[in-house]
């Protein structure tokens, strides 16, 4: 699963050359779209509902240092182990260790982005230590050797006839089979003997608990308990800004997080993990991994509000036409564009140019981040810090002198209707990149100003 | 500097100033929850609603909905005659693994999103009503609270848990191509017990 060293645009190339797979991908995360509006729709308080989150999730971030040590001593109180991790590296040398200590090489794993983040699987697979995903479409993308395209739905790239395929492969089901009951049925059978068998249990946090030292796992289906109550070890993988000061906060994001993740009024389980089963060991990672950076940086720490319900991927225009592995990032779509860069910018500095600024993102997500004005403000701070493509800056500049002459303009303009009137293979092919999968428009007859000349008088 | 250290150091220079909590008292309300809604909404996430005048109702049943072969567990003194495995002295929670049904009581239901609010003391092992084919809850008709905040007001004036959930529906999935299956790990159905002495309840 290593990530690709192509850009967005290039990647989702590739994606867009089958353009009835694009279609279906694009209607699919729509329809999830239309399905949050009718939930959102249904609650007369939903944007009071939002407001709120945002101003808990602004306190949060303002007293983060006073949170995490309260919900470290409660936790510690609680029976439970807390373990900090300044980076990646550190996150998975202590779930190593504490597998190792459990005399296991063997451990199941519900959905954790930060463990995709953190590239958690393919450490531990270096070091002989085998990761089940029990996630139904975390396992199928597993065994297919890709990563997650999608934070809540991480097979939404993949098609039944495909998933069938994979499961005749890996799981010894009859070719052909591509029913979603038996698919789901054998992937049932095949995780219920991983569940019953492994010792050491990994989960991700969807909200952790000040004043309690509780944190809270959200799920439809149940893997995220069957792995940890099942287990002798449970780790759970938490980062930094995970955090909600009291449980009466709980009313208010669990109202929000499904509705706008999938429509549903809540997941099926939404457990609240406080101390560990009489005879198991809990432990707790925090992870810092870049974030106390963002935090420092004023125009881009909203992105640290997040909640990962992923509808502003489900909303964007690009994301639904590219699909999630053109952003080469565990968190694709417009809130991974903002986040990836604070990571790598050099390495992600594509990645806030995958937006057409439409704003969309902004309006559906429940804590009010300001995505789209963030990925505006990362392609100022990329091309001042010199991360963007030579093309792109000659363009720019040439727009830039163009648009600041009236008489260039006009010259432009007329030379534009020209060529595509004219001599429309001069655009219509491969060297413009407007061009691709795309037919260009028709030019007008006319420019504004030419017909204002013309009609603006009449009366 | 351990990492802790380095952490919380950083955490301090670099968060903003103190902004207040808001006030959550906007989402406050002294109606009670509808049963009605409950049912409609538990209904529509693939659970099932019964409603019953008292225990034997349940008894009938779950014993005619899952004949004599099944493996029923409860902790329920009032349904000890549906039991056919003991809860305890297990040598493991994993003998659970073969659960047909188990019959839980649940604190109280939440009315706008079909969950029920249960804790590991009700569910004696954590496990259980994940691991079981399929989860029966009881509940009492007064138990309903509208909304998650009425939800959380309860939990702070019960008794601690190690362990608590809110579970709303069967265990599902739709993660090939959006088809929603019902019965992905855990119970592949729930069904919701209500149990009340009034006349006019629906049945």
């Amino acid at each position: 699963m290593e990530h690709s060293t192509k850009d967005h645009a290039e990647l989702a190339e590739e994606f867009n050359r089958d353009e009835d797979r694009v279609d279906w991908h694009d209607e699919t995360l729509w329809f999830i779209r239309s399905k949050r509006d009718k939930a959102a729709h249904s609650i007369p308080e939903w944007e009071t509902l939002r407001e709120t989150a945002s101003q808990i999730k602004n306190n949060v971030l303002s007293n983060l240092h006073t949170y995490l040590q309260q919900f470290e001593q409660n936790a510690i109180a609680n029976g439970v182990e807390v373990h900090w991790a300044a980076d990646a590296a550190e996150h998975n040398q202590i779930v190593h260790r504490l597998i190792n200590e459990a005399n296991v090489v063997r451990m199941v794993k519900s959905k954790s982005m930060l463990t995709e983040e953190c590239g958690l699987n393919e450490y531990l697979a270096k070091n002989g230590i085998e990761v089940i995903d029990s996630d139904l479409g975390e396992r199928i993308v597993q065994l297919a050797e890709e990563p997650p395209s999608h934070i809540v739905l991480p097979c939404i790239h993949k098609k039944k006839e495909e998933i069938g395929e994979i499961f005749h492969q890996h799981l010894g089901i009859e070719a052909g089979i591509s029913d979603p009951q038996f698919l789901t049925e054998t992937a049932r059978q095949h995780l219920r003997e991983v569940f019953l068998t492994r010792k050491v249990a990994l989960t991700g946090v969807n909200f952790a608990i000040a004043e309690t030292g509780e944190f809270v796992v959200c799920t439809n289906e149940g893997n995220a308990d069957m792995g940890a109550h099942l287990s002798e070890v449970h780790i759970a993988s938490m980062g930094i800004e995970k955090l909600l000061p009291q449980k009466k906060h709980l009313g208010v994001f669990l109202r929000l997080l499904t509705r706008s993740a999938t429509g549903q009024p809540i997941t099926t389980y939404s457990s609240h993990f406080k101390k560990p089963r009489e005879g198991q060991k809990m432990h707790i990672i925090i992870v810092d991994n870049g974030r106390t950076v963002q935090l420092g940086r004023k125009d881009f720490r909203n992105s640290l509000k997040c909640i990962r319900c992923a509808a502003c991927m489900n909303t964007c225009p690009v994301y639904r036409r590219s699909g999630g592995h053109s952003y080469h990032t565990a968190v694709a779509g417009p809130i991974g564009s903002i986040l990836a860069p604070n990571l790598d910018m050099e390495k992600y500095a594509d990645l806030p140019f995958a937006s057409t600024l439409c704003g969309s993102c902004s309006n559906v997500c429940p804590v009010k981040i300001d995505i789209h004005d963030q990925l505006y403000k990362w392609r100022q701070v990329l091309v001042q810090a010199g991360y963007t493509p030579t093309a792109k800056k000659l363009a720019m500049k040439a727009m830039a002198t163009t648009l600041a002459s009236p008489a260039l303009y006009h010259i432009a303009g007329k030379a534009g209707r020209f060529t595509i009137k004219y001599a429309p293979f001069a655009v219509n092919n491969k060297l413009n990149p407007w061009y691709k999968q795309r037919d260009m428009p028709a030019a007008p007859e006319q420019s504004f100003g030419e017909w204002y000349k013309q009609n603006g008088k009449k009366k | 500097m351990s990492s802790r250290e380095k952490i919380l150091a950083a955490v301090k220079a670099n968060q903003p100033d103190s902004t207040a909590l808001p006030d959550l008292s906007v989402f406050e309300t002294t109606a009670q929850g509808s049963l009605e809604k409950f049912a409609e909404v538990l209904t529509f996430i693939g659970g099932k609603i019964a409603y019953v005048t008292g225990y034997d109702d349940i008894a009938r049943m779950i014993g005619e909905q899952h004949g004599n072969d099944a493996k029923i567990v409860t902790p329920l003194r009032e349904l000890s005659k549906l039991r056919t495995a003991s809860l305890d002295d297990l040598s493991s929670i994993h003998d659970l693994h073969d659960v047909d049904v188990a019959i839980l009581k649940a604190h109280f239901a939440v009315a706008e999103n079909g969950a029920v609010w249960i804790t590991e003391h009700e569910m004696v092992h954590r496990v259980l009503p994940f691991v079981t084919q399929h989860l029966a809850i009881v509940i009492h008709e007064t138990d309903i609270v509208p909304k998650m905040h009425q939800a959380y007001d309860k939990i702070g004036t019960m008794s601690d848990y190690g362990f608590g959930a809110f579970i709303a529906g069967p265990s599902k999935t739709a993660d090939i191509e959006q088809s929603l299956v019902i019965g992905a790990h855990g119970p592949r159905s729930m069904t919701v017990f209500v149990i009340s002495a009034n006349p006019d309840f629906p049945k």
